[in-house]
């Protein structure tokens, strides 16, 4: 294992980050505000509460996931689809480096970037609302590996991306109603339940109740299964990863 | 001398069945310059990129320093810097910030003093803060070295490293890769510019539709290939060549003063003993005698063209 070599790519692309960093604080800052300005001001204002929690904070960890997610997948996909366009993905291929190397670095990058957004958010949204964790360590470790299984998912679309479009695609097209549909905003319980069994196949539902819970001890499905989830979605990126690599789909000639 | 790159047929077919690589097999010499010269399309990219890990081979295995480079590509890339024919960089960043960069993912410690001299001998210690969009294309085309000579390489590839620049430019090159060979490094370019090859090269290899079709040292290719000409100048002018010389197939200048012979080097007897003879014996007197050899690029040319393998180009 080469510690330099993850090193010096995790490096590479913290430092891109760091280049815009004034950019990549400001943005979920005002846009966290926003969110709190129309659903916590606008719709809070009736529903009042949710389970015991007041909407607004209530919205606090669906927030953070949306955004962490996003960030991750899309840091992640750009982040290998760019040497990809430009062509110095050669000089990852002929390193002598294994997939678990470049993929370490990446991802741990893009993941590192997802978490600081993430924390940004939690901050600003503290301004707004009393925001009070139940299970600070629980929080920390959904937070950190949604952060790390959407990047790995990123990295995978990244290579699968043949251009801009593409790499817009998923994220647009899949992920984002994932997440919306996936009670960010609202308790699955207030759905008629019908629509409460079909969202229990979005895998999304899982890391946002298991991220709820650990902010107030009240989830959609049990943590234990919230778990499962993560580490499933995670084995299989990692699974599609290595085989990428593998068979150079993609990636070589 | 053991090959410190040892090719065994290697072949390359691409999505869409064209064969770019019709099985190679190539010896390279640890310490020497050899020049990889074909025309555009001949597979000499290709063939790099393959023994980089760039493209899979369909077939065929490459060892490097004894590893293979599949099973123990740790080991074998290690030893090797490439210099690509594009040149991908990523313009925002610095110089100097790329170079570390590439040492670091070949899992070198940070050497600050080797970046340093690296980017010196290139001539490009005072744009390692520059950001790469702003250099000339000899420039990035020097990053492109700096990046492969950061991480020590005892194999150099040079995937055309003087297409499109110019004359000055090119000496400057050679110049680079002649220091570079002095350094110990075994360096491997490809080229269509056969001035470059005879400049430069230890060997000549000749790779055309995929297939190698020789490789040899320059000298003993130019001697083994070669024609020569024997330009003999005479004391009196000639109207015409004497019946007697008819075997020799000699030329005459127009202004009838002097007579050239070729011959080929790789003949048993080049006959010129038996020539100069039947001058004399004709009563022709000699002035002077001067002989010159055909390039390179005759040679090439005759190969190519003449040759084993006709353009498969146009299959692509
Ligand atoms: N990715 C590819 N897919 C299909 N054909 C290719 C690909 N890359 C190169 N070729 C073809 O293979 C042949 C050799 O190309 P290349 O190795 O780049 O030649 P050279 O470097 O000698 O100019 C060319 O005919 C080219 O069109
Ligand atoms: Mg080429």
């Amino acid at each position: 294992m080469s510690f330099i070599a993850i090193w010096s790519i995790y490096k590479y692309e913290m430092f891109r980050f760091f280049r815009t960093i004034l950019q990549s604080f400001v943005s979920p800052v005002i846009s966290t505000s926003l969110y709190f300005v129309v659903f916590g001001a606008a719709i809070g204002s009736r529903i009042q509460e949710v389970e015991g929690v007041s909407y607004a904070a209530f919205i606090v960890p669906g927030l953070i996931m949306l955004s962490v997610i996003m960030q991750s997948l899309s840091n992640s996909a750009f982040a290998i689809y760019f040497p990809k366009f430009i062509g110095t993905i050669d000089e990852l291929l002929a390193a002598p480096v294994s997939f678990f190397e470049i993929v370490v670095g990446y991802v741990g990058a893009a993941a590192t970037k997802a978490l600081f957004i993430g924390t940004v958010i939690l901050g600003t949204a503290s301004v707004f609302v009393d925001v009070h964790i139940l299970h600070p360590g629980a929080m920390v470790a959904f937070l950190v590996l949604t952060c790390i299984s959407f990047a790995l998912f990123g990295f995978i679309i990244g290579i699968w991306a043949k251009n801009f479009e593409q790499l817009q695609l998923v994220p647009m097209l899949i992920v984002t109603p994932l997440i919306f549909l996936g009670g960010s905003f609202y308790s699955v319980t207030m759905l008629p339940p019908i629509w409460q069994t079909v969202t229990l196949f979005n895998p999304v539902l899982y890391l946002i109740s298991g991220f709820r819970w650990a902010f107030f001890g009240i989830s959609d499905v049990s943590v234990g299964w919230s778990l499962l989830a993560i580490a499933a979605f995670t084995g299989l990126c990692m699974t599609v990863i290595w085989w990428i690599f593998r068979t150079g789909w993609r990636l070589r000639n | 001398m053991t090959a410190i790159v040892d090719i065994k047929s290697l072949r390359k077919v691409y999505k869409g069945g064209f064969e770019a690589l019709k099985g190679v097999d190539l010896q390279i010499e640890e310490g020497e310059i050899l020049a990889l010269l074909g025309p555009n399309g001949a597979g000499k990219t290709t063939l790099i990129s393959t023994i980089c890990g760039i493209t899979d081979p369909t077939s065929g295995e490459v060892l490097v320093a004894g590893h293979n480079w599949r099973k123990a590509y740790r080991q074998a890339r290690g030893l090797i810097g490439l210099v690509p024919q594009e040149i991908n960089l990523e313009g925002f960043d610095r110089v100097i910030n790329s170079v570390r960069f590439s040492r670091g993912l070949f899992g070198m410690k940070p050497d600050e003093a080797h970046i340093e001299k690296v980017l010196r001998q290139l001539s490009l210690w005072d744009k390692k803060d520059a950001r790469i969009r702003e250099l000339s294309g000899g420039m990035k085309r020097r990053v492109l070295i700096a990046k492969a000579l950061s991480h020590e390489p005892r194999v150099l590839f040079l995937d055309e490293p003087t297409a499109g620049v110019d004359v000055a430019l090119r000496k400057g090159m050679w110049d680079t890769v002649a220091e570079l060979k002095a350094n110990g490094v075994t360096i491997i370019l490809t080229t269509h510019y056969i001035e470059e090859a005879e400049a430069l090269a230890d060997r000549v290899g000749v790779i055309n539709g995929g297939e190698l079709l020789l490789v040899e040292d320059k000298q003993r290719l130019m001697e083994r290939m070669g024609r020569k000409q024997l330009t003999i100048e005479l004391q009196e002018k000639i109207d015409s060549i004497p019946a007697s010389l008819s075997e020799f197939d000699l030329e005459l200048a127009p202004d009838g003063r002097s007579v050239t012979y070729s011959y080929d080097t790789r003949g048993e007897r080049t006959g010129i003993t038996k020539l100069l003879a039947g001058l004399s014996e004709a009563g022709i007197v000699l002035r002077d005698l001067k002989t010159s050899q055909s390039s390179l690029e005759d040679i090439f040319v005759g190969l190519v063209e003449g040759g084993t393998t006709p353009s498969k180009e146009g299959a692509a």
